[in-house]
């Protein structure tokens, strides 16, 4: 990825939101055909779509800022893991329905401390992207926090389940708050909320959800993937491969 | 046989199936809120989500009922021809003997 973006740091930030979107998107899509009902087929499928509208969104308007003529479709099925900037949280496999609620709620709450607030962003487009999203992700968040409470406060394999998945994806949570140079930037450029403010919001909504599941938080512990500036888990280059197997098989194909 | 028997017909559910439940859709403010079809749940809460979820995808309405199909109460089809039968030969409950003036448009 060269670095001749006119707004760089915008342009990374952008990404980032969107390829969380896309990902997480993508990874709920997997689903389909798979569930363990077919109302909650609907309801995964549902909610991957609300996030593949997103990233739409968003990975458009990266190209626009990059100014190469790129379109969504271009920087989602033609770039390499290395440029893909998702915290590596989004890319964690499906597991059971219990860890792909884990990795749900912990995304879906980010997702809402962050639109919320990036509704009053100084950056006009991502605040109207922001407006939208806001409130697909409220919905998201009662279908996941309240799956977690069922589970979690359900049978005692279902609690096992939930659990050790929490405990498998919590590390993974330490880099939705990591600040590095872009997030500063976007903040002290009132464009991105602080991540320290995201950080005690999401903290809160998280606490208050495991205690109705009666689950325990795990502790916080040292990671070393760092998804938003390239650096992925190994899980990421396969999913790629699957979602980007047909335009670079067969470039430029349409329906 | 007993004179009522429930929506959900005979068929006990599965053991390890969530029950059924009824769901009503309104439209839009104003309009009553009307069968839209059935799902599966575990209680009323996750019924309503995925109702919103099966039936209100294609922004088909502005609020949701849900019922479970079990507490609906319907009529005995065996005795269709004694409840609804009598009612066939007595046309003048319709109000088709009334001369309608012109200037209603809307009855």
């Amino acid at each position: 990825m060269s670095a001749t973006v006119p707004d760089d740091a915008l342009w990374r930030y952008v990404l980032r939101l969107g390829d969380l979107s896309l990902v997480l998107g993508q990874r709920l899509g997997e689903w389909v055909g798979h569930s363990p009902a077919l109302e909650e087929d609907l309801g995964l499928a549902n909610i991957a779509l609300d996030l593949i509208g997103q990233a739409r969104l968003l990975l458009g308007y990266a190209g626009q800022i990059e100014g190469r003529g790129r379109t969504e479709d271009d920087i989602a099925f033609l770039r390499d893991h290395g440029d893909y900037l998702n915290v590596t949280l989004a890319e964690q496999p499906n597991g059971d329905f219990g860890q792909t609620i884990v990795r749900q709620v912990l995304i879906d709450a980010f997702q809402l401390e962050l639109y919320t607030r990036l509704t009053a962003s100084a950056d006009a487009r991502l605040a109207e992207v922001a407006a939208k999203a806001v409130k697909e992700t409220r919905y998201h968040w009662r279908y996941s926090s309240e799956w977690l409470v069922r589970l979690g406060d359900g049978t005692e394999e279902s609690h096992a389940r939930v659990s050790a998945a929490l405990q498998r994806l919590w590390p993974h949570t330490a880099e939705l708050f990591a600040i590095d140079a872009v997030d500063a930037e976007m903040a002290a450029r009132r464009i991105a909320p602080s991540l320290d403010e995201i950080r005690t919001a999401w903290s809160d909504r998280i606490n208050a959800v495991l205690s109705r599941a009666m689950l325990v938080r795990p502790v916080d512990r040292p990671y070393t993937w760092f998804g938003k500036q390239g650096r992925h888990s190994e899980h990421l280059g396969y999913m790629l491969a699957e979602m980007q197997y047909l335009q670079r098989s067969h470039p430029g194909a349409r329906w | 046989m007993p004179a009522e028997t429930t929506a959900a017909g005979a068929a006990a559910p599965h053991e390890s199936q969530w029950p059924l439940f009824e769901v009503f859709v309104r439209a839009r403010g104003g309009l009553d809120h009307k069968h839209a079809g059935s799902l599966h749940a575990a209680d009323a809460r996750m019924a309503i989500e995925h109702a919103r979820d099966l039936y209100t995808r294609r922004q088909e309405g502005v609020s949701l009922w849900v019922v479970r199909s079990s507490d609906i109460t319907a009529s005995d089809p065996t005795e269709t021809d004694s409840l609804f039968e009598p009612a066939r030969d007595k046309v003048y409950r319709h109000p088709t003997f009334y001369d309608i003036p012109d200037e209603v448009k809307t009855l």
